[in-house]
């Protein structure tokens, strides 16, 4: 079932609702990377809920023309108008008043959101209103999905991604250095602007099947899940897209495959599987890898200090130390060094020795800045440097063992 | 409009709207001096999981266990953005937002696949609450409000809903000065010995409890709009944080009535026959109240250094 999902077997509407879906993912994983790159990522939410009250009213003009007021189209503009016009609140309350901007959306957010029910509840009571069936665009709702709904999501979803293949560079020099872009001639309010006015495009097309409440999921997820993997804004980019198409087409897929699993929230949920993922595996930012860096790093410290102990013929008590100066064939069950440990503890010694000499002398000062207590002084300083250190302290001495 | 209809009809959800709304501006008041709105409008979204999942442990629609859950999945939600933070190194708007979507997302999935038909209990409901709802049967007048046998008909969920506004009032006057202080400046807070990290703790959880608390009885939207519209109104009438929460509760106050009567009352006038969601017009016209102080607040503009 699954499988026959995922190759588009189950029949015309599940493709149409996974192809759809794929499609915003991307659009949506793309558009989101610079936002959240902006450090504004949560911007998103007060957009997606400001689009409220626009198809509200959108509805109520088009039955008041005696048009159909389930037009998908007329929606889809009604709802970018009020989402623009949220943007616009937003922008003016930062600017004008002194109020921060996490409080700032969170004022649109409700506000419009809070008026957008109670436009809802005015077309509940209209004639024609009754069902309307509004309310599917909280959470989205695929099963009346037509080819037209779906012509209309592949279309919004490349306009998106073609004008952010124009703007990518001005965005990301915004994203990561407004005052250098603004020096460089960028009018980075427009530019600002526009990063809004895609993430407000990726949201209205999203309505129809995530709805306007988790659409901020794919708007934020990929992105932040991409970022573990790269720390290059480009890629980071592509990244998120292909993450955001994943979910959505495995997503979409799996809520083919059951009555009871709606669409958005398993694409969510598949995004955030996939930010766990990257969250713990991915190389050098994920979990794991930090883990394994700390566990690697505390083998180094415990055998370098266990070594100077026993170049000092100091005993040794902590268990680690010594099943690590063990394992490394140094010491034998007893505590004792071996020959190969009598050697290495030698070594280390006279190299701290080294080091010594090389932060007292000025000369060295480069060098010595670098000095952590574990690097190999063979790493910093040439062998000639070294033979000089060398002269200074004198021939190796003997260990008592 | 006389008393035999107004108490029965109006006073008690009118009464709930206005505790909720002030018990979530008071602690919204904070959270906005320390830039942390946007915990509240999380906490709104992660409710909804709780509850769901409160409802599947019990298997019933009670009071207790859904407040427990919902609070519960409060601490879990900031508890998780924090080691999102934390452990990814991620800005904190961001991992807000990966952690309450996903709950958010957890919570409708879990909702459509358990069997909740029997029981009132969905995602409509828990977004826009039931204020018109809450009606008062046993009164007839406002004699009423004297009768004892008519006021053990109360709505229980007004009870409830003036024991947290107690329980939040108590906790910022208990906690004022250490409040007061580590908010406006947390360094100097800790090297008087307040525990700031305890203490911020603390105000989120109040924060939630409020939260969850006005959500069983009217809905997110009232306690997102409450956290945070009040409080920013209050922020640009005056400097003093003494003046700045009294005018919160004022506006909180007023936008909880004002609104409750608009929606009740204000199609009627209008020529309409049905009421439209309260919830939704209070949010609206604490949303007015904003504006209005945005626009003619004494205190509005930002002194200092502009924002970055």
């Amino acid at each position: 079932m699954l499988a026959e999902a995922l190759l588009l077997g189950l029949g015309y509407n599940a493709t149409l609702v996974t192809v759809g879906a794929a499609l915003l993912g991307i659009a949506a994983g793309i558009t989101g990377t610079f936002l959240f790159l902006r450090k504004r990522a949560l911007v998103s939410d007060a957009i997606s809920h400001s689009t409220l009250p626009g198809v509200g009213l959108a509805f109520i003009l088009m039955v008041a023309f005696g048009g159909e007021g389930r037009n998908l189209i007329g929606l889809m503009a009604g709802s970018a108008l009020s989402a623009w016009a949220g943007l616009l609140c937003l922008g003016w309350l930062v600017r004008n008043t002194r109020l921060a901007e996490d409080a700032a959306i969170g004022a649109v957010l409700s506000v419009f959101f809070g008026f957008g029910i109670v436009l809802l509840t005015v077309i509940q009571t209209m004639s024609s209103g009754r069902q309307a069936g509004l309310e599917s665009f909280l959470l989205g709702s695929t099963t009346g999905m037509l080819w037209n709904d779906a012509v209309v999501i592949a279309t919004g979803g490349a306009l998106v991604l073609a004008v952010v293949a124009l703007l990518h560079r001005p965005m990301t020099l915004v994203a990561f250095d407004p005052e250098y872009a603004a020096a460089r001639g960028v009018d980075t309010h427009r530019i600002d602007l526009a990063m809004m006015g895609l993430v407000m495009a990726v949201t209205v097309i999203g309505l129809k099947i995530v709805g306007l409440i988790l659409i901020v999921a794919l708007l934020i997820i990929p992105p932040v899940a991409a970022r573990f993997w790269s720390e290059r804004a480009g890629t980071v980019a592509l990244l998120a897209g292909a993450m955001g198409g994943i979910a959505g087409y495995v997503g979409a897929a799996v809520s083919a495959t059951a009555p009871k699993l709606p669409t958005g929230p398993i694409i969510v949920l598949t995004a955030f599987a996939l930010f766990a993922v990257s969250l713990f595996l991915a190389p050098s930012r994920g979990v794991l890898a930090a883990l394994l860096r700390h566990l690697w790093f505390q083998r180094r410290v415990h055998l370098r200090q266990g070594l100077l102990a026993l170049a000092q013929g100091q005993p040794i008590y902590e268990r680690l130390t010594l099943r690590l100066l063990r394992r490394a064939g140094l010491v034998r069950s007893d505590g004792v060094a071996t020959e190969a440990g009598r050697a290495r503890a030698a070594k280390a010694l006279r190299d701290e020795k080294r080091w010594e000499v090389v932060r007292r002398d000025l000369a060295h000062e480069a060098a010595a800045a670098l000095y952590d207590g574990l690097r190999d002084i063979e790493t910093v300083l040439t062998a000639d440097q070294i033979a000089e250190i060398d002269r200074q302290i004198g021939p190796p001495t003997g260990v008592t063992a | 409009m006389s008393g035999s209809e107004f108490v029965p009809l109006s006073l008690t959800p009118m009464l709930i709207g206005l505790f909720a709304a002030v018990a979530c501006a008071l602690p919204g008041n904070y959270l906005v001096l320390r830039r942390q709105a946007l915990i509240g409008d999380a906490i709104s979204h992660v409710v909804l999981p709780g509850i769901v999942v409160a409802f599947l442990l019990t298997g019933m629609v009670a009071t207790w266990p859904m407040m427990l859950g919902a609070a519960g999945a409060a601490v879990l939600a900031v508890a998780l953005i924090e080691g999102v933070r934390r452990l990814g190194r991620i800005e904190p708007g961001a991992a807000m937002g990966v952690v309450f979507t996903s709950m958010f997302a957890a919570g409708v999935l879990l909702l459509e696949q358990s069997d909740t038909s029997s029981v009132h209990l969905d995602v409509e409901h828990a977004l826009y609450g039931n204020l018109e709802s809450l009606i008062w049967l046993d009164a007839t007048g406002w004699a009423s409000v004297i009768d004892p046998e008519a006021l053990a008909g109360l709505p229980p969920e007004l009870m409830r809903m003036a024991v947290t506004l107690v329980g939040v009032g108590l906790f910022i006057a208990l906690f004022w000065r250490a409040l007061k202080i580590s908010t406006f400046d947390e360094g100097f807070a800790r090297t008087l010995g307040i525990r700031t990290g305890v203490l911020g703790l603390g105000l989120v959880i109040v924060a939630a409890v409020a939260a969850v608390a006005a959500f069983d009885a009217v809905g997110s939207i009232i306690v997102i709009a409450m956290f945070i519209c009040p409080p920013a109104a209050a922020r640009l009438m005056t400097d003093r944080l003494e003046r700045q929460i009294g005018w919160s509760v004022v506006f909180a106050a007023l936008a909880a009535v004002l609104g409750y009567v608009l929606a009740g009352y204000g199609p009627l006038w209008l020529g309409g026959q049905d009421a439209v969601s309260a919830a939704g017009m209070i949010a609206t016209v604490a949303g007015l109240i904003l504006a209005l102080a945005a626009r003619f607040g004494p205190c509005r503009k930002r002194a200092g250094a502009p924002a970055v």
